[in-house]
């Protein structure tokens, strides 16, 4: 009994600690040496670790950012793979840094949950994929059709409203991760997966044969896709939110990790205050002033971001869409770094 | 030897109250309460404080709130509009399902699977003994998944389902039966049926009652069957068979009408009572292994057959070792059930501490009432069983 007690207290006086005075993120993140960044579990194009454990994808390439602009080196990153469901779960609970894992913006998860979303790093919007045999051209010649998806996403509530609003009926089959949607798709279970159209592309290179299914045309939701930090640190909020904004203006201004050095040299004044040379805009957030070359240097600007990880070279084949510069008829528009 | 220890017990003459056993041991029981609900109560306002600092939303308000998901199997109604209460309860009775049906498929397999393993037929008891050293070894996940892929591709689509008389259907999108259509008159026939099943019963009880005074019972068998048959049948006809059937059909995508059991629900019903079998099997044979040999001797000395002798002397002696195993697995396979979430059957993690947690974010309070429900599931099971323990429990005379 004597033991049990002092147990209970210890572990009293530990959970009131602990919830108390909290040293500021980017403290915390320096003195640890590295950034934990919440990623999927395997996304091709988002985040998917290679047979050697090595961790590649536009998500994942966000949070080497960040350690880039931090640590000047991009390798300062330890990866959470999280389920859609336990994401927010995992960085309220300050067990990861970011949480970079192709999470939609919504009103909801801004507002209630104690979070931030810090831009947005893909626009994407939910789809339906479907076996080519079953001679579908239009998700309006949907109706009665089962429905794959993944539990602890924004495609759940989607598919209810697209549905009821085109009065059809469905049924949902909600597994708890991707995987296994694609498994039970693959196996038949359904006839429809559906989820963002960039994971759609993603989930297509699981598939037994990938050539027998296409992506309907129609578009049902917006999914502006994006990191997300915890309230209360907002230096941090800061960091992240202009890592982003850092890349989407190198690209505007041709600034890419090929051609930085001769950049560096530019006498245009955009290039020289997002590379550091002039004002002291890095300081201003807790980094070095360069933080801007650094992210260039080892990350690249957001095209080339995009290019490695989903762009048309690669399996996914997405072309920039609604992704291109706000300039180049997209909707990815970098805040002036002045 | 009975004066020593009350004169131990009671209070010594001439020792203060703080020395008495009794005082201190209630005054520590009180202290150890009181810190118990102290620190509790701590932790709740801690967090609460937490949550508010960090804007993260509280309390229960959320169950008003629409749901907007669907649900694949609903045993009430439930549509996109419904709220996350109803989402609850829907939940809550996938999992009771389950819990029900895969309870009594696992007892049933078990005794056969246990019996069998000391059957004298080596063929019967190599088979009991293989398949409980293969389910019992094999994660429950593992066999889960198992039933749910190897079944699902094994399984035709629905346009090329395997049909039955072209009313029942088999296919990866579940079976697919007739669904009753009750007509006016369905009342008198479902009292009918309900008077049927009492009176059967009851005159099984009466006969069996009987048969222990005289050795003479009714031939419970026949008679039943003509009551249980009979009347309802009677019942129908008078109405003019209100009942009928609604026979599914093939449109589009997916079978229209009809009722139709997912392949979620059967791969996980199918995959948890077998594998709670295996154990059940186990307690079982160690059940009847603890009845004596000299029991099954004198009941074939008294003239009882082998069959007899099982059914009225071993069984009801081995129940007694039987029964408290038997409960922890019935709670094994309850808990169980929340491997659901892994094929997609909506069990209440799936749909509550799943689909409910993520759009409202609420991980706390949610957590905190699928634990509850678990527990009281487990408690109520253990009630049931621990009074049922009680009956056959040796009665010392």
């Amino acid at each position: 009994m004597k033991r049990l007690l002092s147990t209970l207290a210890l572990a009293g006086v530990f959970g009131l600690s602990a919830a108390g005075a909290q040293a500021a993120k980017l403290d915390q993140v320096k003195s640890k040496g590295f950034i934990q960044c919440g990623v999927s579990q395997g996304l091709p194009g988002f985040s998917t670790p290679d047979d050697k454990g090595n961790w590649t994808g536009l998500d994942v390439d966000f949070c080497r950012a960040v350690a880039a602009a931090i640590f000047d080196d991009p390798t300062k990153v330890k990866f959470t793979p999280l389920s859609a469901k336990d994401r927010f779960t995992a960085l309220q609970s300050g067990d990861i840094d970011i949480l970079s894992r192709n999470t939609t913006w919504t009103i909801t998860r801004d507002t209630s949950l104690g979070l931030n979303f810090t831009g947005v790093t893909y626009y994407d919007g939910q789809g339906f994929m479907i076996r080519k045999d079953k001679k579908v051209n239009s998700a309006l010649e949907l109706s009665g059709a089962s429905v794959c998806t993944q539990t602890g996403t924004t495609t759940e509530q989607n598919l209810a409203d697209y549905f009821r609003a085109n009065n059809m009926t469905y049924e949902v089959i909600a597994f708890a991760t991707n995987d296994e949607v694609v498994k039970a798709y693959d196996a038949g279970r359904c006839d429809v997966l559906t989820t963002d159209r960039s994971g759609l592309a993603g989930e297509r290179l699981k598939l037994t044969n990938p050539d027998d299914h296409i992506v309907l045309p129609e578009v049902i939701s917006k999914e502006p896709l994006g990191p997300v930090v915890s309230h209360g640190d907002d230096q941090w909020f800061d960091i992240v939110k202009w890592v982003l904004f850092a890349q989407l203006n190198a690209e505007e201004l041709g600034v890419s990790s090929k051609n930085l050095d001769e950049q560096a040299k530019s006498a245009n004044p955009e290039i020289k205050r997002l590379l550091g040379s002039e004002g002291k805009f890095g300081e201003g957030m807790g980094l070095t002033n360069d933080w801007g070359y650094r992210i260039i240097k080892h990350v690249g600007n957001y095209a080339e971001m995009y290019d490695r990880n989903v762009g048309p070279d690669t399996p996914l084949k997405l072309a920039r869409g609604t992704n291109a510069l706000w300039n180049k008829g997209g909707l990815q528009y970098g805040m002036p770094i002045r | 030897m009975a004066e020593l220890v009350e004169s131990a017990r009671g209070k010594p003459p001439g020792t203060s109250f703080v020395n008495d056993p009794k005082v201190r041991s209630i005054v520590l029981q009180l202290l150890a309460l009181i810190v118990v609900v102290v620190l509790g109560w701590m932790f709740v306002d801690n967090a609460r404080e937490n949550l508010a600092a960090q804007k993260i939303a509280t309390g229960f308000g959320f169950l008003d709130n629409t749901a907007g998901f669907g649900i694949s199997q609903t045993l009430v109604p439930y549509t996109e509009t419904s709220t996350y209460g109803r989402a609850f309860i829907v939940g809550l009775l996938n999992t009771l399902l389950v819990a029900v049906v895969g309870i009594i498929l696992a007892t049933v397999i078990g005794f056969l699977v246990g019996v069998g393993r000391l059957s004298k037929n080596f063929v019967v008891r190599t088979l009991s003994a293989t398949y409980v050293e293969v389910l019992r070894n094999l994660p429950p996940l593992f066999q889960i998944l198992f039933w749910y892929l190897a079944v699902l591709s094994a399984l035709p689509s629905p346009r090329q389902s395997i049909s039955l008389f072209g009313e029942f259907f088999l296919s990866n999108r579940g079976i697919i039966v007739p669904r009753p259509l009750f007509g006016e008159g369905t009342a008198l026939v479902l009292w009918t049926t309900g008077f049927a099943i009492l009176a059967t019963v009851l005159l099984s009880s009466w006969s069996s009652a009987r048969r222990e005074e005289t050795g003479r019972g009714l031939p419970m068998g026949r008679i039943g069957a003509v009551i249980l048959i009979g009347l309802p049948l009677a019942a129908m006809a008078s109405t003019g068979f209100p009942i009928t059937f609604e026979s599914p059909e093939l449109k589009g995508f997916n079978f229209v009408g009809g009722v139709r059991v997912i392949p979620e629900f059967v791969a996980l019903t199918l995959a948890l009572s077998t594998y709670t079998a295996a154990f059940i099997a186990e307690n079982v044979r160690s059940g009847i292994q603890s009845v004596s040999h000299g029991q099954t001797e004198a009941a074939h000395s008294l003239g009882l057959r082998s069959g007899q002798t099982l059914r009225l002397v071993v069984i009801p002696q081995a129940m007694r070792v039987i029964i408290p195993p038997l409960t922890s697995q019935y709670l094994n396979l309850t808990k169980n059930s929340s491997l659901a979430v892994g094929i997609g059957y909506p069990d209440l993690v799936a749909v509550f501490a799943g689909t409910t947690l993520n759009q409202t974010g609420q991980a706390i309070e949610i957590i905190a009432v699928t634990m509850g429900v678990y527990l009281v599931l487990s408690i109520i099971t253990s009630v049931i069983m621990n009074a049922y323990n009680r009956r056959v429990a040796l009665v010392e005379r």
